[in-house]
């Protein structure tokens, strides 16, 4: 006996049915998925959405500044003078120290000069202001007022009064993403301060703490120690303050030691960051890769030290 | 000449044999672009953890209420703003979304026989599904596996499906009828 079917003959003419249509989505959003994930094809169709995107994301951000303005409004008497009266002493104290590094730059100038070494465009500096955190909880970005409207460039640092922030991703009209060194795989070249070890800061992610990766176990580097950039990838300019160790440990059992650190800037908390020109201008080009036989083998990206 | 208030719906759940009038698409639109701001908005903290996918709500609403307007294509580009919005890999949050419109207008039928909380039951298992779609694809994209507070959007969600639905449908709602009351 056959039996009944609950479907009923279309009457209409309604196109494919949902389950085709389905099918042809999601290939095509498969397809979109490998081609901006491998490939980075897709910028200039995220750039055009984003354009037709950018009045929604300004309009939403409207009750939040509307409740900043009148909390700003409302802050009392006190906490403002008390504000102020720090303020000053920070400018006292940092008077000497920037006077004093006047002197020191122009002296730095002059060696350099005699070094014929590489100077670093200073002035190029962007002020910009953090406009939202990313939506997505699963990954550390935050979004910047300055895009390529004030000539910011994907690739460049940033980073606020106490060190290296991150570095911007993604560079749309109006505002800019800057992607954390929190997140996860983020890897800045960086050296110990003290002693001038160099080795790279990895990411790991919300809520995990960064760490210095493929580091033997008997490299010399202590808890309390100071990273700051190596400038050895032309991205970062050298000698920002990135982050200091907070814990190492060391297992006989294991290859590298296991060492975490905690960023120095306010990478969850700034809302004033500056994007820092890069130093790459003159910079001689990279030399020709040599034939990957001829090179010594890298720690693949399968082999992690842990 | 009547108070035009007197023939108001009642802001209650339409019954099941109650036919509503068929939205006007700058409804629709309007709804959905409402959604999109509310996803836009800067949440941050506990809040984000908590904010129901406004989006796919609202979407899944129209998928389930109008299969005719609101299909899959529909969803599919709705994903595509909101992996803009967010600065994900384009294509995830779209495959996800058209993943929710599939199911809806499979489901379209049954669903509406349900009474509210019953349906928010199949919503909220639907928001898992589109939500886990989402995690797969980012892990494999190499970011961190999500913890389970990540989930807790589709609770919410599924809590706010009640709400959602009768504010929706209110519009579509006939007025009552003078021998009704």
């Amino acid at each position: 006996m056959p039996a009944l079917s609950y479907d009923p003959q279309p009457f209409f003419k309604r196109g494919p049915t949902p389950l085709a249509r389905f099918i042809f989505f999601s290939l095509l959003s498969l397809a979109m998925l490998f081609a901006d994930g491998r490939y980075g094809y897709l910028e200039n169709v995220r750039l055009g959405v984003a354009v037709v995107l950018g009045p929604f994301q300004r309009a939403a951000m409207l009750p939040g500044q509307a409740w900043d303005v009148m909390a700003a409004y409302f802050a009392s008497q006190t906490r403002l003078s008390e504000e102020n009266q720090q303020l000053r002493q920070q400018l006292l104290t940092q008077g000497a120290v920037v006077q004093s590094a006047q002197s020191l730059l122009q002296e730095n100038l002059r060696l350099r000069g005699l070094l014929q070494a590489h100077v670093r465009a200073a002035g190029n500096d962007i002020m910009a202001e953090v406009l939202y955190l990313g939506r997505d909880p699963f990954s550390q970005k935050v979004y910047v007022n300055k895009g390529s409207a004030n000539e910011v460039k994907a690739g460049q640092a940033v980073i606020d009064d106490a060190g290296v922030v991150g570095q911007v991703t993604r560079v749309f009209p109006a505002v800019s993403e800057v992607t954390l060194l929190t997140e996860k795989d983020h890897t800045i070249p960086v050296k110990v301060e003290r002693n001038g070890v160099r080795t790279l800061l990895v990411g790991a992610g919300t809520g995990h703490a960064p760490e210095l990766r493929f580091m033997s176990a008997n490299a010399d580097i202590k808890s309390g120690d100071v990273l700051v950039t190596s400038g050895l990838d032309g991205t970062y300019p050298p000698g920002l303050a990135v982050a200091v160790v907070a814990a190492v440990e060391r297992d006989s059992g294991l290859m590298f030691a296991r060492i975490t650190c905690r960023p120095l800037a306010g990478v969850d908390r700034s809302d004033q960051v500056l994007i820092v020109a890069a130093p790459q201008a003159g910079l001689p080009p990279r030399p020709e890769e040599v034939a990957d036989r001829e090179l010594p083998k890298r720690p693949g990206k399968g082999r992690r030290g842990r | 000449m009547a108070i035009p208030s007197i023939n108001l719906p009642p802001l209650s759940a339409a019954r099941p044999e109650e036919i509503l009038r068929p939205p006007k698409p700058w409804f629709v639109l309007l709804t959905l672009l409402a959604a999109l701001l509310l996803n836009l908005l800067p949440w941050s903290g506990v809040w984000l953890a908590l904010k129901p996918d406004f989006l796919a709500l609202v979407l899944l609403y129209w998928c389930i209420q109008q299969p005719r307007l609101v299909g899959v294509g529909t969803a599919w580009s709705c994903g595509l703003l909101m992996d803009v919005g967010q600065g994900a890999l384009f294509g995830q949050h779209a495959l996800a979304y058209a993943l929710l419109g599939f199911a809806a207008e499979y489901f379209h039928r049954r669903v509406l026989r349900f009474p509210l909380w019953q349906q928010a039951a199949h919503v909220a298992a639907l928001l898992v599904c589109c939500m886990l779609l989402v995690l797969l694809v980012r892990v494999a994209g190499g970011a961190a596996p999500a913890e389970w507070s990540n989930f807790l959007g589709a609770i919410s969600g599924a809590l706010l499906w009640p709400l959602t639905s009768i504010v929706l449908q209110w519009p579509q709602r006939p007025p009552p009828s003078p021998g009704e009351r």
